[in-house]
């Protein structure tokens, strides 16, 4: 399975070396690195092209780490029925990066495109209609990302005297509780009260 | 009549297309689908699905809870066929840990694989029937899925959120009497789906309703990425089971239908034939399970010690203890595992960073694929057949809304 994706992904890089900025196999899957600006050009090489095939769009995704400069990735999974195979390929992108729209290659692409912009608030240019499409009517924000509480900001309640549904701020009754479960063996920092003194005292 | 006739533009007669609201609460939705339908008198011009009302942040959740407390919202993507589902995130993990499955629990999985597509075929095609008109498959429908569910209530003690499947096997083993039964089911239920065929395979109203529509040809089935059934009814024999085989799939005896012309009323036979090859798998893995006894449970770091070792020795109980509170720890990377699940592929693109939560989770439903198409397919068709083309697209909200 391997030497044919190590075949597979010499013949991309033969094929298209500007656009693929590096590749690797784990778990017998191939990766690829894709600029932004050539993504458009690499997937309608994909699809057409005879030894790759990749006939259909199997899933569009981001992946949020906020401690990068570069924030998101976004993960095209593509796979050819014809020669059996699947890609996943990983384009890194800026929050006010706008990515190009693959809606004329893949008509599939529309609803995965709307929702990473739902989910992310990553634009896309060229789609016909991107609007949020998971989240409720008027929702602010992006819940995927990792700086969103997963409690959200709102709640939404039927309210007998006034005898609609109402939105309000998210009230607790009870403190969300986050578990932390790695041990102290493994490198998880505890400060002791006091400790964060003694480190501007340092510094000072 | 005769004389000036001037007045045919007065502005009673103008005509302008017909906006209406279809659902979320309609019994043809097959849930909470909101259709908003632009029509020509009764031919649908355009079809904008508004989903999202079931969605519950699955993907979020998942990313502040172990690997093993993830399990059970895979149970409530598509509730039709809960077990399916697991099956794809417990192959994840397993690639992940470079875990091996033991023989009989992977032999199970098979199995109960197999019942929950005929469960969700059975659910699909009766009422995708009663959607144009019959109201008796779904009652001997029914009736049969309550004997599987009951398969499923002895295997697991749940009749639909099963959590049975688990990473490095399946929770428990089946007892004997088990497996007999589900192999006298399987020896009955051939019946059962003549009854429901004669029903409908040769009924005209049932044809006038479903053939020629919602046809999809093979470009089209590629260009809106559709799997499972909508690719295999017009015409490819694409089947992730024999494509690209997982468990052990490859062992098995099955054919795999496909339809000719890409219409309702072919998907409609490729689901039926599609259940009756699914009772021989069922039949075969019975066969095995019955002359293979072993483990079902790959002992290790990600699966719980025996409940004798707990009791015995302090070790186990000590990684009992961390395996229920802490969970295990899955090495860093990503994977993408698919199953065929009863609608099509279902997907699970894992980012894991080496701690016991996974990092990011992206589930892969068929189901979203398909209602995004109904756009593209409905358009040109009556208002009524928009009901038949939801049917055949086999949408369940749990997996489309997520």
């Amino acid at each position: 399975m391997s030497v044919e994706l190590e075949e597979l992904a010499a013949h991309i890089t033969a094929k298209r070396p500007d656009c693929v900025l590096g590749h690797d196999i784990a778990f017998g899957e191939l990766n690829m690195t894709v600029a932004l600006s050539s993504l458009v050009n690499l997937v309608d090489f994909l699809k057409t092209d005879k030894n790759s095939l990749f006939s259909s769009l199997v899933d569009i995704t981001a992946v949020d780490y906020p401690e990068r400069d570069v924030r998101f990735e976004v993960v095209y999974h593509f796979l050819s029925m014809y020669q059996n195979h699947r890609i996943r390929l990983k384009v890194a992108v800026r929050e006010d990066d706008i990515m190009p729209s693959l809606n004329e290659i893949h008509p599939s692409a529309g609803w995965f495109e709307r929702e990473v912009f739902d989910m992310f608030g990553i634009l896309f240019s060229g789609h016909p209609d991107l609007r949020r499409i998971l989240t409720d009517y008027g929702f602010r924000g992006y819940p995927l990302r990792k700086d969103f509480p997963t409690t959200g900001y709102t709640e939404v309640r039927y309210d007998e005297a006034q005898k609609r549904v109402v939105y309000e701020p998210v009230n607790l009754v009870q403190e969300y509780r986050q578990f932390d479960f790695m041990s102290p063996w493994e490198g998880a920092e505890y400060i002791l009260p006091g400790d964060d003194k003694a480190e501007a005292e340092a510094k000072a | 009549m005769d004389g000036k006739f001037d007045d045919a533009m007065t502005g009673e007669q103008k005509i302008r297309n017909f906006n209406i609201n279809f659902g979320p609460q309609h019994p043809a939705a097959h849930g909470v689908l909101r259709l908003v339908l632009e029509l020509d008198g009764e031919i649908v011009d355009r079809c904008d699905p508004h989903i999202g009302l079931l969605h519950r942040g699955t993907e979020k959740l998942m990313e502040s809870r172990t690997y093993l407390q993830n399990l059970p919202y895979f149970d409530r993507l598509d509730y039709v066929a809960p077990m399916n589902q697991e099956h794809a995130w417990c192959l994840a993990i397993e690639k992940l840990t470079g875990t091996e499955v033991p023989r009989r629990a992977s032999l199970i999985r098979v199995l109960y694989s197999e019942i929950g597509r005929v469960l969700n075929h059975l659910l699909n095609v009766t009422t995708q029937a009663m959607d144009v008109g019959a109201l008796t498959p779904p009652l001997w429908g029914f009736e049969e899925r309550e004997k599987l569910m009951v398969f499923y209530e002895r295997a697991c003690g749940a009749r639909l959120h099963a959590a049975y499947f688990r990473p490095g096997g399946v929770h428990q083993d089946l007892p004997p009497e088990l497996i007999d039964d589900i192999d006298t089911w399987a020896d009955e239920f051939p019946a059962a789906l003549d009854d429901i065929d004669g029903l409908l395979t040769e009924n005209r109203i049932f044809k006038q309703r479903n053939v020629d529509i919602c046809v999809v040809s093979q470009q089209e089935a590629l260009d809106w990425g559709f799997s499972g059934v909508m690719v295999r009814g017009s015409g490819m024999a694409w089947d992730l089971r024999r494509a690209q085989p997982y468990e052990c799939y490859d062992e098995f005896d099955f054919q795999v239908p496909v339809g000719k012309n890409g219409d309702c009323y072919d998907r409609y036979l490729c689901r039926m034939q599609e259940m009756r090859e699914s009772v021989k798998i069922i039949k075969q893995a019975c066969e095995k399970l019955r002359n293979e006894p072993g483990e079902v449970l790959s002992r290790g770091k990600i699966t719980p010690p025996s409940r004798g070792d707990m009791k015995t020795s302090m070790e186990a109980l000590i990684h009992h203890f961390k395996l229920y509170t802490e969970g295990f720890h899955v090495p860093a990377g990503e994977i993408y595992t698919a199953v065929e699940a009863p609608k099509g592929e279902f997907g699970v693109y894992l980012v894991a960073d080496g701690s016991n939560k996974p990092y990011r989770v992206k589930i892969r439903a068929p189901g979203f694929l398909h209602l995004q198409a109904i756009d593209h397919v409905s358009k040109g068709h009556m208002l009524a057949d928009v009901a038949a083309i939801i049917g055949t697209m086999d949408i369940v909200f749990g997996e489309v809304d997520r």
